[in-house]
């Protein structure tokens, strides 16, 4: 059974996320199949795969935004019932694993400093001022210290992704979760966002990362997924995936998106 | 005194301190009335958005029944009916702002059910994969971004307000429309002092409305 052959052992590198055979429909759809993902510690997880296979659906159960039906899902050591939409564990996992989102998702109310400072001051009960110097330092981490006092309106979108990537540093997680950050930018943006990624990977991240782009996933990825109509149908290192890929349905995918 | 074809505007002129003192009750039955319905709008506007059918539905009857029955009939309920339930009077105030307390109460829970329900979903997933409680999500991002988008449709709820209070004349509430008709019986100027009421809602509704114009500009701030 599953439990044998992928087997890590728990005493030292407990795995950030294990996931063993997670079922999720949408009404009739079966969106999710027999899903087995392991993350552990400081590992970069690349998710690749056509629009619609599920990608978005499998990392937005990691952090409970969906439910699921069937399987079972622990993250940062705690279980997370299928449709455990309140529950306390589910809070308490969502504190240890941040999400930058494709449509950046800052409050436009608050300021770019209140946006970072608000979930440490809320939740983790962080003074105002440690919470101000925190912001400050990851703003200039990730080269934007000069717009703190600024409205998310007043940003373009690349900077505001990067606000997005501050607040939810912010807030220490141990794991990263990215839907397509950059999917929603003027092409000439992406780049500073996936630097600031990659220097996140560098400092030994965990990191699930949804992306269409191929080159950065290759360059930073220890282990890309291919997902096809919510099955895994192929992982391994980026060289394995993208230079020899085993399944057709993976090589037909990659000659479809690598040739422009 | 003239033909009264003629507008005689020392007549006009001469109602003014007297329809000026129904002026408070005007507005302190309205703004009363505003104030609780706000409350009243909160209340049932948030369990309308429960997805328990429990909670949701003892709103929708609610708002359903105030929204469906005339402001003027709720009062008199209000005025003639409840005593007899209670077993006392209720003064005309007092069952003035209750009627509009409840009637706008109900139009208000609508206003704030939209107003919630237009905040894009996002939000509350950026709040809560921040590790934020739903409440804490709610408290601090959607009800903020939600009450500004609010602010229009409650000033206009608040001059619907304003001008419903005028049918307390019935129950004998001294406000605006009450006094102007004490005024008329003894002066037969129904024409000029009609005409008085009418500027004195129109000076109170759009100083009302400035007001809302100013604060939906500041709102707009940073959004
Ligand atoms: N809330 C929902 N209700 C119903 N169906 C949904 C919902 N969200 C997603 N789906 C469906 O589930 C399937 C997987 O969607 P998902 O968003 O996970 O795909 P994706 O791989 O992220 O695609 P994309 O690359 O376009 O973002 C799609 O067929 C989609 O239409
Ligand atoms: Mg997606």
């Amino acid at each position: 059974m599953s439990e044998q052959s992928n087997k890590t052992p728990d005493t030292d590198t407990a795995p950030i996320v294990r996931m063993e055979k997670l079922n999720k429909h949408f009404g009739s759809l079966h969106v999710l199949k027999d899903v087995d993902l392991t993350v552990t510690s400081g590992e970069v997880v690349v998710i690749i795969g056509a629009s619609g296979s599920g990608k978005s659906t499998l990392i937005r159960c990691i952090n409970g935004l969906e439910e699921y039906q069937k399987g079972h899902l622990e993250v940062d050591g705690k279980v997370l019932k299928p449709d455990g939409k309140s529950s306390r564990e589910l809070q308490q996992v969502r504190t240890e694993v941040g999400m930058v989102f494709q449509q950046f998702n800052l409050f436009p109310h608050l300021s770019v400093i209140d946006n970072i400072t608000l979930a440490p001051t809320k939740v983790r009960h962080a003074s105002r001022a440690e919470a101000t110097k925190t912001a400050h330092r990851l703003l200039e981490r990730v080269g934007i210290a000069d717009q703190a006092e600024k409205y998310p309106s007043q940003l373009s979108g690349g900077q505001q992704q990067r606000v997005a990537l501050a607040r939810a540093l912010a807030m220490e997680p141990r794991l990263m979760l990215f839907d397509e950050p950059t999917s929603a930018l003027d092409p000439e943006m992406i780049g500073e966002v996936l630097d600031a990624m990659r220097e996140l990977a560098r400092d030994g991240m965990t990191m699930v990362i949804v992306t269409h782009e191929m080159n950065f996933a290759r360059e930073v990825a220890d282990r890309v997924i291919y997902i096809h109509k919510g099955e895994i149908v192929e992982q391994g290192t980026p060289e394995a995936v993208f230079d020899a890929p085993q399944n057709e349905r993976t090589q037909s995918f990659l000659s479809r998106v690598l040739t422009h | 005194m003239n033909g009264s074809f003629e507008f005689n505007w020392q007549a006009a002129l001469d109602s003014i301190p007297y329809l000026l003192a129904g002026v408070p009750y005007t507005l302190l039955i309205s703004f009363g009335g505003l104030a609780i319905g706000f409350v009243i709008g909160m209340f049932f506007g948030l369990l309308r958005l429960s997805s328990a059918s429990w909670l949701r539905w003892p709103a929708i009857v609610y708002i359903e029944v105030f929204r469906g029955t005339p402001v003027l009939v709720q009062v008199l309920f209000i005025f003639y009916g409840l005593p007899q339930l209670l077993g006392g009077p209720i003064d005309a105030i007092t069952a003035g702002i209750a009627a509009i307390a409840v009637n706008s109460g109900a139009y208000i829970s609508e206003v704030v059910r939209g107003g919630v329900q237009s905040i894009e979903r996002g939000q509350r997933e950026a709040g809560l994969s921040l590790g934020l409680s739903r409440t804490q999500t709610f408290r601090y991002i959607i009800w903020p971004q939600g009450f500004r988008r609010m602010i229009p449709a409650l000033g206009n709820q608040g001059i619907i307000s304003i001008k419903d209070t005028s049918l307390f004349a019935v129950i004998g509430v001294g406000e605006l429309v009450r006094q102007g008709q004490i005024y008329i019986a003894t002066t037969f100027r129904a024409l000029e002092v009609y005409l008085m009421v009418a500027l004195l809602y129109l000076a109170i509704t759009l100083t009302l409305s400035l007001l809302l114009r100013l604060l939906e500009r500041k709102g707009l701030v940073g959004q």
